[in-house]
C-alpha cells in the first residue's frame, strides 16, 4: 500500500532533491494561528509536515519545543482540536503528507483505537511517537500499520548496526535520523558524521532517511540535504513563532509570515543542495 | 506479555519489565540501547558473589546496617491497640532509606565504567545519598532538583554542595520532582556515553523499578529476621509512605507472599483528595504512561500530567512505581492517604512521644498508624517504615505551624 508519504518521496526522488520536513506545534500560539501557519507551509516550500501534539512532559525536547507545547496547552489545545486542525488543513490540501509527532500518553488516554480511526479520517498519514521504541510495538505501532498509517521511527547515534534492524522492522514512510545524542534544538550536528550515519542506515533500508535535531539555517539545511533524503526543522520554526508574538504572548500579524519566510529560506537551501551536489559531481567528472 | 506466575506476588516483572499491564520501557530510542545494557549489567552483578560481598561490606561499615527494628512503646500506649514497631531507616548514613539503593547503583555504575552520575531529587534525600557515594568513590555528580524544592529543602542543597555535587535548579513545569526527572532524562539522552542515571525510586523504565526494589528489599529482609528474633513470629501488618514507592516496596516485597499480612501504602492527600491539590495517584489518578513506564498518574481528560501537591517534597510526584500499581489492582496492597495536616500532627506527635523527629514523608505513614493501630488487638504486630529523619523539614514545619497559629 502506498501512502501520501511514499508518493511524495518518490516524486522528490524523480526531481532529484531532498525533502524539507517542517515541525510546528498544533495550537501554538492558538488554534486559528496554528491553522494559518499549517496552510502557509506547503506554499512556502514544506514538502512534508510534522505537527506536534502538545504534551506537558516532553522528555526528549529542548526548551523551545517545550515552550511551544505549553503555549498551545495554555491556549486550550487538546487531542480533539489537534485532529480538527488536521481535518481543516486536509480540506484544502490533498497532497502534502502530514505526520503527527508527540508522546504516547495523550494518545493512550484518547484511546488507541479511537485515535487511529479519527486520525485516519482526519487525513493524518503517519505517526512519530518519541517514547514508543520497538520494544513497545504492540501498543500503537502494529495497530497503526494495520489502520493504514505510517509509523516513522527515530534512529539515533546510539542505534548500532546490531539494533538497526530491530528499529527498522516495523518502520514505514521514512526513517527519522536523530543527528545528535540529545534533545531537540540542541547543538548543531557535524555534517560529515551525519552523512556517514545516513549511509550506514541506508545499508539496512530502502526507506528515505530524513535528518533532524539541530538543523536551523539554510546553509545547514543545504549541507545536510546533500547526503540525506530530507531534513527536519523544528526548534527554529517554533522559535520564529515565539519571537513574533506580542508582549501579551498572543499572535501578531507578523506570526504566520515569520514562519513562512523562514520556511522559504530553508526550502531554498534544501533545493540548492542537490544542484550543488550535481555541479560538484560534474566538476569531478567533466 | 507473559503472564506472571499466579502462585506468587514476587515473580514480577516479566522479561519486558511488565507487572501486569504496568511498567515497560517507554523511552526515546537514544536511551533504549543503554537501558538494555543496564539490564544486562545488573543481571550479571546480581548473581556475582563479589558484587554482593562488596554491597554487604559497605552496607555494614558505611551505611550502618542493619537498621534497628524498634518497639515504639509510648506510641503503642498512645494508640491503645496494635504493638507498633518502627523500622529505623532514618538512622542510616545520610538519614534515609535512599542510600540502600544509591549504593547498589553506584557500585553498578563503577562496574560499567561510568564516571559521571546524574540524579533527580525531590526532598533532597536521594540527591544527598547520591552526592555522598559519588564523593566516596570520586565520581562527578549532578543533581536535578525543581526550583520549588531547592527553596523548601535548602539544608539538603547545602549538604549536596558540601559533598561536591552540582545542584541544577529546574525551572520547567511545576518545578518539582516530576520536572527534575524530565531534566535528568534530557541530560541522559545528551550524555549517553559518559553518564549513569541513578534513579531514586522504583519508577522509570525497566529495569529500574525491579533493580531499585531489589536494593531496597534489604529493609524487609532485615525486618523479617528482627521480628522473628523479637517476637518469634512475623508481623501482622506493614505500613509505609509512598512517593514513587521505594521505601514501601523495600519493606513490603519480602512479605508479599505471606497473604495473612496486611499491607498498607500511604499516599500524600495534600490539602485533601477533593481539593485537587494532592499527590495521591492511586486514589486520584488512572493508568497512563510517563517517565518510561505505565502506571497510575494524575492527569486531566486529555492525558496532560497534572501537578502534584504535598507538604512533603519527597511525595510530591504525580505517579507511583508500576509494581505498586499492579499490587493495588490485584488487591495485595491497600492504599490509603494522609493530608498535609495529618502529617504535620503525626510529625509533632512522634517527636514528643518517642524522641524521634521523622521526615514529613514517613509522618504520612505514622498518621495512618494513628487510625489503624487502635482498631487492631494488642497482640497485633505492626511495622512502620520510618524512612527518613526530619532535620531537612524543620523550616517547612516551623513555617506551617506559624501560619496556622496566625
Ligand atoms: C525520607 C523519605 N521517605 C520517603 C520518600 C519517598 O520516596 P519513596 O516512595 O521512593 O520511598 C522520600 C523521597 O524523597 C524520602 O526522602
Amino acid at each position: 500500500m502506498t501512502t501520501r508519504i511514499d508518493r511524495r518521496f518518490a516524486a522528490l526522488k524523480d526531481e532529484g532533491r531532498a525533502a524539507l520536513v517542517t515541525f510546528t506545534m498544533a495550537g501554538d500560539p492558538d488554534y486559528h494561528c496554528a491553522l494559518a501557519i499549517l496552510k502557509a507551509l506547503p506554499q512556502a516550500g514544506a514538502d512534508v509536515i510534522e505537527l506536534g501534539m502538545p504534551f506537558t512532559d516532553p522528555m526528549a525536547d529542548g526548551p523551545a519545543i517545550q515552550a511551544a507545547g505549553l503555549r498551545a496547552l495554555h491556549a486550550g489545545q487538546n487531542m480533539e482540536k489537534t485532529l480538527g486542525l488536521v481535518r481543516e488543513f486536509r480540506a484544502g490540501d490533498a497532497a502534502t503528507p502530514l505526520v503527527l509527532m508527540g508522546y504516547y500518553n495523550p494518545i493512550y488516554i484518547y484511546g488507541v483505537e479511537r485515535f487511529l480511526a479519527d486520525a485516519k479520517s482526519a487525513g493524518v498519514d503517519g505517526l512519530i511517537v518519541v517514547d514508543l521504541p520497538p520494544e513497545e510495538d504492540a501498543e500503537l505501532c502494529l495497530p497503526a500499520l494495520k489502520a493504514g498509517l505510517n509509523f516513522i521511527r527515530l534512529a539515533t547515534p546510539t542505534t548500532d548496526d546490531k539494533r538497526l534492524p530491530v528499529v527498522l522492522k516495523n518502520t514505514s514512510g521514512f526513517v527519522y535520523y536523530v543527528s545528535i545524542t540529545g534533545i531537540t534544538g540542541a547543538a548543531a550536528p557535524d555534517t560529515s558524521k551525519v552523512a556517514e550515519a545516513v549511509k550506514r542506515i541506508k545499508r539496512h533500508t530502502e526507506l528515505p532517511v530524513c535528518v533532524g535535531f539541530g538543523v536551523r539555517t539554510a546553509e545547514h539545511a543545504r549541507a545536510i540535504a546533500q547526503g540525506a533524503d530530507g531534513i527536519v526543522v523544528g526548534s527554529a520554526l517554533v522559535e520564529a513563532v515565539r519571537k513574533s508574538l506580542g508582549a501579551d504572548g498572543r499572535h501578531t500579524p507578523a506570526t504566520v509570515a515569520a514562519v513562512a519566510d523562514l520556511v522559504r529560506t530553508l526550502a531554498a537551501g534544501v533545493r540548492g543542495a542537490r544542484h550543488s551536489a550535481v555541479r560538484a559531481a560534474r566538476a569531478r567528472n567533466p | 506479555m507473559t503472564v506472571l506466575q499466579l502462585n506468587s506476588f514476587r515473580a514480577g516483572p516479566d522479561e519486558h519489565g511488565h507487572f501486569g499491564i504496568y511498567g515497560g520501557r517507554f523511552v526515546a530510542e537514544t536511551l533504549m540501547p543503554l537501558i538494555l545494557e543496564l539490564e544486562k549489567a545488573y543481571g550479571q552483578a546480581k548473581i556475582d558473589p563479589e558484587f554482593q560481598k562488596e554491597m554487604d561490606r559497605y552496607l555494614t561499615h558505611y551505611v550502618g546496617r542493619p537498621s534497628p527494628l524498634y518497639f515504639a512503646e509510648r506510641l503503642t500506649a498512645y494508640c491503645g491497640g496494635a504493638k507498633i514497631y518502627l523500622k529505623r531507616e532514618e538512622l542510616n548514613h545520610t538519614g534515609a532509606h535512599k542510600v540502600n539503593n544509591v549504593l547498589g547503583q553506584i557500585l553498578l555504575a563503577r562496574r560499567t565504567g561510568k564516571k559521571r552520575i546524574i540524579a533527580e531529587t525531590g526532598a533532597g534525600m536521594h540527591g544527598v545519598a547520591t552526592a555522598t557515594l559519588c564523593a566516596r568513590f570520586g565520581l562527578e555528580c549532578i543533581v536535578y532538583m525543581g526550583s520549588v524544592d531547592v527553596e523548601r529543602q535548602k539544608a539538603n542543597v547545602f549538604r549536596m554542595n558540601m559533598l561536591g555535587a552540582k545542584v541544577v535548579p529546574v525551572e520547567s513545569g511545576s518545578k518539582t520532582l516530576k520536572d527534575a526527572m524530565n531534566e535528568a532524562l534530557r541530560d541522559w539522552v545528551t550524555n549517553v556515553e559518559s553518564t549513569y542515571y541513578c534513579i531514586g525510586t522504583i519508577a522509570g523504565p525497566h529495569p529500574y523499578p525491579m533493580m531499585v526494589r531489589d536494593f531496597q528489599s534489604i529493609i524487609g529482609r532485615e525486618t523479617r529476621e528482627q521480628m522473628l528474633a523479637a517476637e518469634g513470629r512475623l508481623p501482622d501488618s506493614l505500613i509505609a509512605c509512598i512517593g514513587g514507592g521505594s521505601n514501601a516496596m523495600g519493606l513490603f516485597h519480602p512479605f508479599l507472599d505471606e497473604r495473612q499480612i496486611e499491607i498498607f501504602g500511604v499516599e500524600a492527600a495534600g490539602r485533601g483528595l477533593d481539593s485537587g491539590m494532592h499527590a495521591a495517584s492511586i486514589a486520584g489518578g488512572r493508568p497512563g504512561v510517563l517517565h518510561g513506564n505505565r502506571t497510575y498518574l494524575l492527569m486531566n481528560a486529555d492525558g496532560q500530567i497534572n501537578e502534584a501537591h504535598s507538604i512533603s517534597a519527597g511525595l510530591d510526584y504525580p505517579g507511583i512505581g508500576p509494581e505498586h500499581a499492579w499490587l493495588g489492582d490485584v488487591g495485595r496492597v491497600t492504599f490509603l492517604s494522609a493530608t498535609d495536616d495529618e502529617a504535620l500532627d503525626a510529625f509533632q506527635l512522634l517527636s514528643r512521644l518517642e524522641g524521634i523527629i521523622p521526615a514529613l514523608e514517613p509522618a504520612h505513614a505514622i498518621a495512618k498508624v494513628l487510625d489503624l493501630a487502635p482498631q487492631r488487638p494488642k497482640d497485633h504486630l505492626m511495622v512502620v517504615n520510618l524512612s527518613g529523619r526530619g532535620d531537612k523539614d524543620l523550616a517547612t514545619v516551623a513555617h506551617h505551624l506559624e501560619s496556622k497559629a496566625r
